[in-house]
């Protein structure tokens, strides 16, 4: 039997595996030494529940539940000092946990330390969205949103906003292929020469890496050549070449034939 | 309601007829003063603008997309894309996030290489700022000027890596060429010349009557809001925040080197502007220092780290077990541990960061832009309204948004 593709996770992966090889993971230090972090991590313990909190690369990482986050941060920009969120965005864990985990990047500019808050929602959870404490997040939600439908709850404007309005799926999604999903290859068909014309047109090819035989204009032929622009039909032989030709001998009579048994 | 016909097509969030006085225009995404793919919905009473739309999206490539399903090297020259008129600055961005998570030290002669670089990505980022923001106001002779002398910056990273626009001009671990005989030479000739060149347009414009009028108290961006909106770089420095992550958090040598942070706390585009041509004094400066540096500094321009690093040429050439890591690296690519990075960086246009998620494959699991303009972007929809038509274009101008970064 054929094996089952899995189509929970359908981004590149690595072609070659090692079964002995076990990938070391960056060393998670303890907050403590730095009198910033933990007095970081004093004031969010005060507030809110901390589900894990350690110092990965010289950033503070803070794990919260997702119904804290307005709370935690918060408790960054009021007591902390941070003044600004850089950046906040999901990462899809559906297929292991069913979850996803959504990340806030927090720049402190007087001490120029920057502390990571992590939540983790289940994929029809919202989230509260923390634009009254921080602008960016304005459009930085709308990304997520865009990105991996996961709806903010109290957003002043959740619409999408790098794909179109009318667009189905979300891309960043692992489920999402790289070159888009059935709907992706027909929205400008439809939406340039209407929904009609799908049989005249037919579906964008969205592969960057096709190779079409039949296009004199943009691909050569190897074997033999076509003038630019020569239509299919008085280009193709009868008898198509073939690169690698196999010869199959009879040795009771000696006679060679071409192998066509393709 | 809007009945669509061939004429008349829908438009989407328009509502032309309406009860009260206002007029929505739609600026963009064709505009030349949009620089590039920004679509504003405007809505004017008389000239004054009431509400401001953003709407991006136009440039959209999906990079993030594209870096779950690459190898680390074969994504570095994607990046190119992102802030194309520097692009060197996100090459270095993302070369500094993997050397992060992968605990990389770079060689000392690369550091070199890479802070030149990165300043005179900076000085051609700056100029092309103000050859279009001009332009943009009226000033149509400060667009020649500037392109001429970002013409010479650009020939000499064309010496440097070949390439004038998109440079990949790092490497994950290092730089890949050693600079070329008598770039340095050229170098120092250039950093001679352009501060002449910026006495030149600063005697043109920071003075100049219509120059004033076009940016005075235009575009006010107070630091409450340049905090709350992310606004980072000159959008923040232009409103009297002293925050640089060259200065705070110094990556590659510029903990080692003497520049100052240029700050304004005018909140206007006239302030920002006056940083602009600050900023590139201070990149002339520590570009001079780089120079004797560069002589002082051994020749190894890759870090020497077989696990993620392929070896020097000439190894790979003559030594069997070099070849094979070689071999290894490019068809399966690097194995950087588990966990996650931000490094930010100081891009001409402000932070720059990669937030990479790794899960100890080849691919990255997560990789997020971390864009400044996309942010710069964002806060047009609080700063314009109540300004005049006529200034959105200038404020637009002057937040120095480039929309391969903003879409990705």
């Amino acid at each position: 039997m054929r094996k089952y593709t899995p189509k929970d996770n359908v981004q590149g992966k690595a072609k070659y595996t090692d079964r002995f090889w076990v990938a070391p993971r960056v060393p998670r230090e303890s907050f403590d030494t730095d009198s910033h972090f933990s007095a970081v991590h004093k004031a969010m313990s005060e507030a809110v529940d901390v589900l894990d909190a350690y110092v990965e690369l010289g950033q503070l990482v803070i794990h919260i539940r997702p119904e804290d986050n307005i709370a935690a941060l918060e408790v960054l920009k009021n007591r902390c000092d941070y003044a600004m969120c850089s950046e906040l965005s999901a990462i899809d864990y559906l297929a292991q946990d069913g979850e996803f985990e959504i990340f806030y990047q927090m720049l402190n500019l007087k001490k120029a330390k920057r502390t990571r808050i992590l939540t983790r929602i289940k994929e029809n959870q919202a989230i509260e969205s923390i634009v009254p404490l921080y602008a960016m997040a304005n459009f930085a939600e709308r990304e997520m949103y865009d990105m991996f439908g996961i709806t903010v709850n109290n957003h002043p404007y959740l619409k999408r906003i790098i794909m179109p309005d009318d667009w189905v799926g979300h891309p960043l999604r692992k489920t999402y292929p790289l070159q888009g999903d059935e709907h992706a290859a027909w929205y400008e068909v439809d939406k340039i020469f209407g929904k009609e014309h799908r049989d005249v047109i037919g579906p964008e090819n969205r592969d960057p890496g096709r190779i079409d035989r039949y296009d004199s204009q943009r691909f050569s032929r190897v074997g033999y050549e076509v003038p630019f622009g020569a239509q299919e039909a008085e280009s193709e032989t009868e008898q198509p070449i073939e690169y690698s030709k196999q010869i199959l001998v009879d040795y009771t009579t000696g006679s060679e034939v071409l192998d066509t048994r393709k | 309601m809007q009945q669509p016909n061939k004429l008349k097509p829908f438009f989407e969030n328009l509502n032309f007829e309406r009860d009260d006085n206002t007029m929505v225009i739609n600026f963009g995404p064709q505009h030349p003063s949009a620089h590039g793919q920004l679509r504003l919905i405007l809505e004017l009473e008389g000239e004054k603008v009431v509400k401001a739309h953003p709407d991006i999206g136009y440039l959209h490539r999906g990079v993030e997309k594209m870096a779950e399903n690459m190898i680390y090297n074969e994504f570095l020259p994607t990046t190119d894309r992102l802030d194309y008129i520097a692009s060197t600055s996100n090459n270095y961005a993302f070369a500094l996030s993997v050397e992060r998570l992968i605990g990389l030290e770079v060689p000392r002669r690369a550091q070199v290489i890479r802070t030149m670089l990165l300043e005179l990505n900076r000085i051609m980022s700056h100029l092309f700022f103000l050859a279009t923001h001009a332009l943009d106001v009226g000033a149509m002779s400060i667009f020649l000027y500037a392109f001429r002398e970002r013409e010479f910056a650009m020939d000499l990273v064309e010496d440097y890596c070949g390439a004038r626009l998109t440079h990949s001009a790092v490497r994950i671990g290092g730089v890949p060429l050693d600079l070329p005989a008598g770039w340095l030479e050229q170098l120092s000739t250039y950093i001679d010349k352009l501060p002449d060149q910026i006495k030149l347009y600063e005697d043109l414009l920071t003075e100049n009557r219509i120059w004033k009028m076009r940016l005075e108290d235009v575009g006010v961006v107070t630091p409450e809001d340049a905090l709350s909106w992310g606004c980072t770089g000159i959008l923040l420095r232009g409103s009297g925040i002293q925050y640089d992550v060259r200065k705070e958090e110094p990556y590659e040598l510029y903990a080692e080197l003497d520049f100052d942070i240029p700050v304004s706390d005018r909140n206007d585009s006239y302030g920002r502007y006056r940083l602009y041509m600050e900023e590139m004094k201070e990149s002339i400066k520590i570009l001079r220092q780089l120079i004797p540096m560069y002589r002082k500094s051994e020749p190894q321009i890759m870090a020497h780290n077989p696990r993620y690093i392929s070896a020097p040429k000439e190894e790979i050439m003559t030594q069997n077990y070099a070849l094979m890591q070689h071999f290894v690296l490019v068809t399966q690519g690097m194995r950087p541990p588990k966990g996650t990075v931000y490094a930010p960086t100081e891009s001409p246009k402000g932070e720059l960061g990669f937030f990479i998620r790794s899960e100890g494959e080849p691919y990255a699991y997560r990789l997020k832009v971390r864009a400044p303009s996309f942010f710069h972007t964002g806060i047009l929809q609080h700063i314009l309204p109540g300004t005049y038509l006529a200034d959105v274009v200038a404020i637009i101008g002057n937040t120095n948004i480039v929309f391969g970064e903003v879409d990705r």
